[in-house]
């Protein structure tokens, strides 16, 4: 039976950052990935990563503090404030390890790493190399993985955890090469399996990024926290939702409805406008849209053209790029029509400031981790910071953890795990419904924009989450229609489904029992944030017959919370 | 009405690969991703290949659409006509329909040291490096690995040893940064006979590469770096 000391699931920027810190005192590490590494969602981040470098002379005032500040004033004072602090303290010192490391950040006139203004932030803090920050520090961690040989299982994909009790021995995952269900164990099991986008149709998210990367520790009792709070971001492009980097009104892009009018002025302050935190610029735009403010299509316009070719064709070549390739429109001569999309999932498998869960031997980071620094709103620019710096503290506390451990596989357990999935792939094949699970996925994603979007509502979440339990009944009687050992998609597609169904119950569940409207979970029925009720974590328990929910304290170590104004 | 027409390949059954015909009504607007993933969705589930970010950023979805290669995400229907043939990549080995073994891809890219080698020990900061000298590796950067050079290439199909236009591109993306110290041993690395010197400047990397990068001028770079020691 294969085993590693430690092993990591995914291959973004959470999961190697994490293989690279426990490979400096453990010997065994190994990551599995569902697609290789170079092609996770970290490379498809754009704008850039924060961190307090006061690097700009508008910046120069700038202080980790500060920056603590700002990710708990945006978080809408529900982050952990250890959490927050912690990220943005280690902020300096990760954006110098990555360029110490090879990675091509845009410079300064000095020379030094240049920074630009994202929204919900006092000071110009987002490190950047163009509008391609997620691609080069994804090729700058695969090439330590490269240098220190850590050995990747590229394209094998998890679908459980192999657990008894308390305690986690490792996973049970797919390998299409072989076409085989194998158990893998592992004394230590790190999660860094990414966002969950794709349970919402309008999502800027991979195609890859499903339900499934939360799933496999939640079926096995680890709860999920704060599920409930989904980021949409204000620009994606209108149709197909790929993302318009927060870069572009950073470098000072407008936000333009059918007047013709540069509509934030009646929403922020007019020294904030456009560079709000997200889930108020989102607010703000699908009101306008709501209102009748929109263009034709439904969209509202971003706006470039007054920085000129220059400052397009050097800051943001990515977005002209995909501006011309996908909507044939140039931004130099042309707005941009968008429409916001989901982004972002700051709820996630709960762990604690360690990244440890509620399973020994168990640890998640990244953005499918919810330790919580980015509360009910995540600031731009803060994920890609919370990858690296929690990656690597999962990654050294795990290889604290398996320090003493025997160095083998629990062989029951896994054997047993690994019969319990090839016994409900047997009952799927016995199926004798209708469909298929991309069609109860695409219905699934719509159900969710409608009932658990922007604006949300006790009637709309109440019908969406009937439609949710709907779904799983229909797609407990699905029949695989390709029963192909080795590359077969379809098996995978039906453990995204699963994944995707159980995850939005969830999301679903906490979103209709929180009775307030707290960052990115705004309630039309329930306007303003209720502290003497609600300033707790939700955490989601799984259950077939529908999630438990229970809940948990807020740390909050010197920001007391206060109503949150921009 | 559009017709895909699929290069098929099932390991499970071996046999000889064939061709496949689907035909459907696409949407306006609609990818040769989109018209693959609507193919799964309404006609046939079992069509396999590799897709993930859908932007032409993550480099999965390479593949022989009619006369090129190109990314299937970043190729739009109506552009290629009403009827459309898809092959995999060349010169790997088919592991089922559209999905190639990238192995042998990745394992030359391995070859040339592709990671950071520091010319200097790391100050308390950042090293300073100036616009210019960040220009100077603007055009080598943005490499998906995606292999549509590499499936593109006459020497890689001749040549299985042959490091391929990825390699050496990368190679340079090294050599060319101001930070970077291991010129000398990268430079080692490509001239050696499976190297740049087997390049025949046919440029079809540069042709068909979705980024816009231009392989066969990192190439001739770096043969002139080889050759003059000038690093
Ligand atoms: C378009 C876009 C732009 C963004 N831009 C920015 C930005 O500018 N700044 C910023 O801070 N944040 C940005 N974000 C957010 C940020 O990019 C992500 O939150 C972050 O990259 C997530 O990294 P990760 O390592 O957690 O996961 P990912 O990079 O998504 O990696 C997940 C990995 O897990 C693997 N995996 C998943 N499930 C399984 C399974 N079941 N079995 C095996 N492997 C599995 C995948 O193969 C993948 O390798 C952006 C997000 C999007 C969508
Ligand atoms: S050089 Fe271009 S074609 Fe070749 S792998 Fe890189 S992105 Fe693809
Ligand atoms: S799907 Fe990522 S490049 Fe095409």
């Amino acid at each position: 039976m294969i085993f590693h000391d430690i092993l990591i699931v995914g291959g973004g920027l959470a999961g190697m950052r994490a293989a690279v810190e426990a490979a400096k005192k453990v010997k065994d590490v190994a990551i599995i990935s569902r697609v290789h590494p170079m092609r996770s969602h970290s490379g498809e981040a754009q704008g850039g990563i924060n961190a307090a470098l006061a690097n700009v002379e508008k910046g120069k005032d700038d202080t980790v503090d500060k920056h603590a500040f700002d990710t708990v004033k945006g978080s809408d004072f529900l982050a952990d404030q250890d959490a927050s602090e912690y990220l943005t303290y280690q902020g300096p010192e990760t954006i110098f390890e990555m360029e110490h490391w090879g990675c091509p950040f845009s410079r300064t006139p000095e020379g030094k790493v240049a920074q630009r203004p994202f929204g919900g932030a006092g000071f110009p803090r987002t490190c950047y190399a163009t509008d391609k920050t997620g691609l080069y520090l994804l090729q700058t961690l695969y090439e330590q993985i490269i240098k220190e040989k850590i050995k990747v299982y590229e394209e094998w994909v998890v679908f459980a955890l192999g657990s008894e009790g308390d305690n986690c021995y490792g996973v049970i995952a797919y390998d299409p090469h072989s076409g085989e269900l194998t158990p893998v164990g592992a004394n230590a099991v790190i999660f860094g399996t990414g966002g969950i986008g794709r349970i919402y149709s309008n999502t800027t998210n991979a195609l890859t990024n499903t339900g499934l990367a939360m799933a496999a520790p939640y079926w096995a009792g680890v709860p999920l926290k704060d599920i409930e709070f989904v980021q949409f971001h204000p620009t994606s492009l209108a149709k197909s939702h790929i993302l318009m980097t927060e870069g572009c009104r950073g470098e000072g892009g407008y936000l333009i409805n059918n007047k013709g009018e540069r509509f934030m002025k009646n929403y922020v302050s007019e020294t904030v406008m456009e560079l709000g935190p997200r889930d108020i610029v989102s607010r703000s735009i699908q009101t306008e849209i709501l209102q009748g403010r929109g263009f034709p299509d439904g969209s509202i316009h971003l706006d470039l053209r007054h920085l000129g070719a220059g400052k397009i064709m050097e800051r943001l070549p990515g977005i002209r790029d995909i501006c011309l390739n996908f909507i044939g429109i140039d931004p130099i001569y042309e707005p941009i029509p968008i429409t916001p999309g989901t982004h972002y999932s700051m709820g996630g498998i709960d762990t604690d400031i360690d990244g440890a869960c509620r399973m020994k031997g168990l640890y998640a980071a990244g953005e499918c981790a919810c330790v919580s620094m980015h509360g009910a709103n995540r600031l731009g620019g803060n994920s890609l910071l919370d990858t690296i710096v929690y990656g690597a503290r999962a990654g050294k506390k795990a290889s604290e953890y398996v320090k003493d451990k025997e160095k083998g596989p629990k062989v029951k357990v896994l054997e047993e795990a690994a019969r319990r999935e090839e016994s409900r792939i047997a009952q799927w094949k016995k199926g004798t419904g209708e469909g298929n699970p991309y069609k109860i996925k695409n219905e699934l994603s719509q159900v969710m924009v409608e009932g658990f979007g922007i604006f949300r509502n006790e009637k709309d979440m109440a019908k969406g989450l009937e439609q949710v339990k709907e779904l799983k009944e229909r797609a407990k009687k699905l029949k695989p229609a390709f029963n192909g050992k080795k590359y077969n998609y379809d098996i995978i597609g039906f453990y995204d489904m699963k994944g995707n169904l159980d995850v939005a119950e969830a999301i679903g569940t906490g979103a209709l029992t929180r009775k307030e409207s707290r960052g990115s979970h705004f309630r039309t029925d329930f306007k303003t944030r209720d502290d003497a009720n609600w300033l707790k974590h939700t955490l989601t328990y799984f259950n077939e017959m529908g999630p438990r929910l229970d809940y948990s304290p807020v740390k909050i170590t010197k920001y007391k919370p206060e109503e949150r104004k921009y | 009405m559009v017709e895909f027409n699929i290069f098929r390949y099932d390991p499970d059954k071996g046999g000889e690969p064939y061709f496949q015909s689907y035909k459907f009504e696409p949407e306006k607007g609609m990818t040769i991703l989109e018209g693959l993933l609507y193919i799964n969705e309404n006609l046939d589930p079992s069509v396999a290949y590799r897709a993930s970010c859908r932007e032409a950023v993550c480099g999965s979805c390479a593949m022989h659409i009619n006369d090129m290669y190109r990314l299937a995400c970043k190729t739009q229907i109506s552009v290629m006509g009403s009827k459309i043939t898809l092959r995999p990549l060349s010169h790997l080995p088919v592991m089922k329909d559209l999905v190639v073994d990238l192995n042998p891809f990745f394992e030359h890219f391995k070859e040339i040291k592709p990671y950071f080698i520091p010319r200097e020990a790391p100050p308390n900061k950042e090293y300073l490096q100036t616009i210019e000298q960040r220009k100077k590796i603007d055009a080598w950067l943005d490499c998906i690995l995606c292999g549509a050079c590499y499936g593109s290439c006459p020497v890689a199909g001749k040549d299985g040893n042959y490091l391929g236009p990825h390699a050496l591109l990368k190679a340079l993306r090294f050599v060319d940064d101001s930070r970077d110290g291991g010129a000398k041993e990268r430079i080692a690395v490509v001239a050696r006979e499976n190297g740049v010197f087997r390049c025949h400047t046919v440029f079809n990397c540069q042709k068909v590469c979705p980024k816009d990068l231009d392989p066969s001028g990192a190439i001739a770079r770096l043969k002139m770096k080889a050759i003059f020691k000038k690093y």
